[in-house]
């Protein structure tokens, strides 16, 4: 007998940190993502934990700093304006190598922009919206379920490497209500977090959490630690998922919701006969390069969709590096890419005699 | 022989990188003596601020969290959330505090968050070589301010214990100072009280020193200390400004 429950993407959210074992969650109003905090609100009491709701985005992502130096899993949600806030506190974390989970429900921009769903902060997600050359793990999910599934392992990874791992999701996923289950996957064997600031009971030296290194060479050394782990990360956790790509002639590149539209796409043309695949990256950083590039040798072309003008984009060129032809549509102020659209593109695609 | 005075266990037993004549070393030594005297080292978090105490962590020989500029109180709030029987301190600057982390300290306080904070007044940016803080004294001479700090262009100094001590989430505000030996030992028993407070879990408790900064006034330090006599009580009366225990 399954878990099978009817669920909000934002409930659900909400649901695997707590089923990962998230006590701490600190939070400022914003829609579209409201239904995390108000979940939060509800449930923490019931597991002894804390659910506070902060001033500003800004100290809500410094009590998270403060949560994960003294060794919780803690949480933080917003969307786009609320999380342009908290890029200081997420340059910091990642500093200090704190482990935490950061959710962000992207509506439009730029600036106050609208409430409506988007795709982009792409590029302030996997670029680094905060100073200094850092990183943090991206995933997007594209289903109820794998808002679950994706919040719930990001709990895991963040703890595995000591790094602060995004939820990227959209309005859409967030207000869609969907049959999920409630699963608890078999947890990982993780290091004990002795570095964490718990009190030294007089028995060891004093743990520092800090980011400040003001002599070059070892901030230098320190970077180039953090390049290290980055680089582990992305030969071990890249993630994506494949739809028809074996013998297509054309594939989309979608992640998030636009993905659905794009497998719509795939469907109709299947049964119309038409070869296109679709290629759907989970970890938005690491990106999945490597099988992007080998797709490229295959096809005629790529068709990119976002809800943004063109940020995945620049990725899924740097990937295919010139080997076939790449297509862009993209929709913003919250407006939806139509399959008649991204049909239409994928029949330009087509029309290529040969590949580059 | 019977020992009198020693370094407290509290402080690392290193040089610091604060400037002749500076005050922070004796606040520093005030909490660690307090530590100390509570029995507490084990168990208390330190938050570091942005500015001159910036290198706090590596003095107090407590468990450690250097913070982003004015976010300490933020930060105190998750450390403090997690583990409700640590004990858990900023120490931060009139920059750090005054300004930017205005909100954050506004609000830890109106939370009744059970931390305590050192807050360590000396009218100036120090570590940034002088400028004017939301603290300067009108008419006083910074970097920024080198006609005098003017009500027209900048306003008026904040008194932030007087703001503070108006929320019933604090639960101890007293505003002491390290100009002289008799201001220590007033201000060591107000940290201790302060400590005191958050131990029986009574709220949010703080304790503002003024204190000098020789190097960027342009004084020597006994100069320093008159100068902070003369012209920052007047403007930064000293006292008891909220006690819930009483």
């Amino acid at each position: 007998m399954s878990n099978k429950v009817l669920m909000k993407g934002n409930e659900a959210i909400a649901e695997a940190a707590l089923q990962a074992g998230c006590r701490h969650y600190f939070g400022y109003p914003i829609t579209p993502q409201t239904e995390i905090a108000a979940y939060m609100a509800g449930k923490m009491p019931e597991v002894g934990g804390i659910f506070l709701q902060a001033e500003s985005e800004i100290s809500a992502i410094n009590m998270v700093y403060g949560a994960a130096s003294a060794g919780s899993r803690s949480m933080t949600s917003s969307s786009s304006p609320g999380i342009s806030l908290k890029q200081e506190g997420l340059s910091y974390i990642a500093g200090c190598e704190l482990p935490c989970v950061i959710v962000n429900v992207m509506r439009g921009g730029p600036g106050l922009g609208g409430i409506l769903p988007s795709q982009s902060d792409y590029f302030q997600s996997v670029k680094g919206g905060g100073h200094g050359d850092y990183r943090m793990i991206v995933l997007a999910p594209s289903s109820v379920q794998e808002m679950y599934d994706l919040t719930y392992e990001a709990f895991e990874l963040a703890d595995l490497y000591r790094i602060a791992v995004m939820i990227l999701a959209d309005g859409h996923l967030g207000q869609v209500m969907e049959p999920m289950e409630i699963r608890v996957p078999e947890s990982r064997q993780l290091e004990p977090k002795d570095w964490a600031v718990t009190g030294t009971r007089c028995k060891r030296p004093h743990n520092i959490i800090n980011s400040l290194l003001i002599v070059g060479e070892e901030l230098e050394r320190h970077n180039n630690k953090l390049q290290k782990k980055y680089a582990e990360i992305s030969t071990n956790e890249v993630r994506y998922e494949l739809t028809n790509c074996e013998g297509a002639d054309v594939i989309i590149a979608a992640y998030g919701s636009v993905a659905r539209i794009a497998k719509e796409v795939v469907r109709e043309c299947s049964e119309k006969g038409i070869k296109v695949g679709l290629f759907r990256p989970i970890t938005l950083w690491p990106f999945p390069s490597e099988v992007l590039r080998q797709l490229a040798e295959k096809v005629k072309g790529l068709v990119v969709v976002e809800m943004s003008a063109g940020q995945m984009l620049e990725d899924v060129k740097l990937s295919v590096d010139g080997k076939c032809a790449v297509y862009f549509h993209g929709r913003t102020g919250g407006m939806v890419p139509l399959k008649n659209d991204i049909t239409e593109l994928v029949e330009e695609a087509l029309k290529q005699r040969s590949k580059i | 022989m019977k020992k009198v005075f020693q370094q407290p266990e509290s402080l690392v037993d290193i040089s610091t990188h604060y400037c002749p004549g500076c005050t922070h070393g004796i606040i520093h030594r005030l909490v660690a003596e307090t530590m100390d005297e509570l029995g507490i080292e084990g168990t208390t978090i330190g938050i570091a601020p942005v500015g001159c105490a910036v290198f706090a962590y590596n003095y107090f020989n407590c468990d450690m969290i250097e913070a982003a500029h004015g976010r300490a109180p933020a930060v105190a709030t998750g450390v403090k959330r997690v583990n409700p029987d640590n004990i858990v301190f900023t120490y931060q600057g009139d920059g750090d505090l005054a300004a930017i982390g205005t909100a954050e300290i506004v609000h830890a306080a109106a939370r009744g968050e059970k931390i305590t904070t050192i807050f360590v007044n000396n009218a100036i940016y120090g570590m940034t070589n002088g400028q004017m803080a939301p603290t300067t004294l009108v008419g006083q001479v910074t970097e920024t301010t080198p006609y005098g700090r003017s009500i027209e262009n900048n306003g008026y100094p904040i008194r932030v214990c007087e703001m503070i001590a108006t929320l019933e989430g604090a639960a101890y505000v007293e505003r002491v100072s390290a100009h002289n030996v008799r201001s220590v030992i007033k201000a060591k028993k107000a940290i201790r009280k302060a400590f005191e407070v958050q131990i029986e879990g009574k709220g949010f408790s703080m304790v503002e020193a003024l204190s000098t900064c020789p190097s960027n006034w342009g004084m020597s330090p006994v100069d320093s200390l008159k100068w902070l006599e003369e012209n920052m009580m007047p403007q930064f009366p000293l006292g008891v400004f909220k006690d819930i225990t009483k």
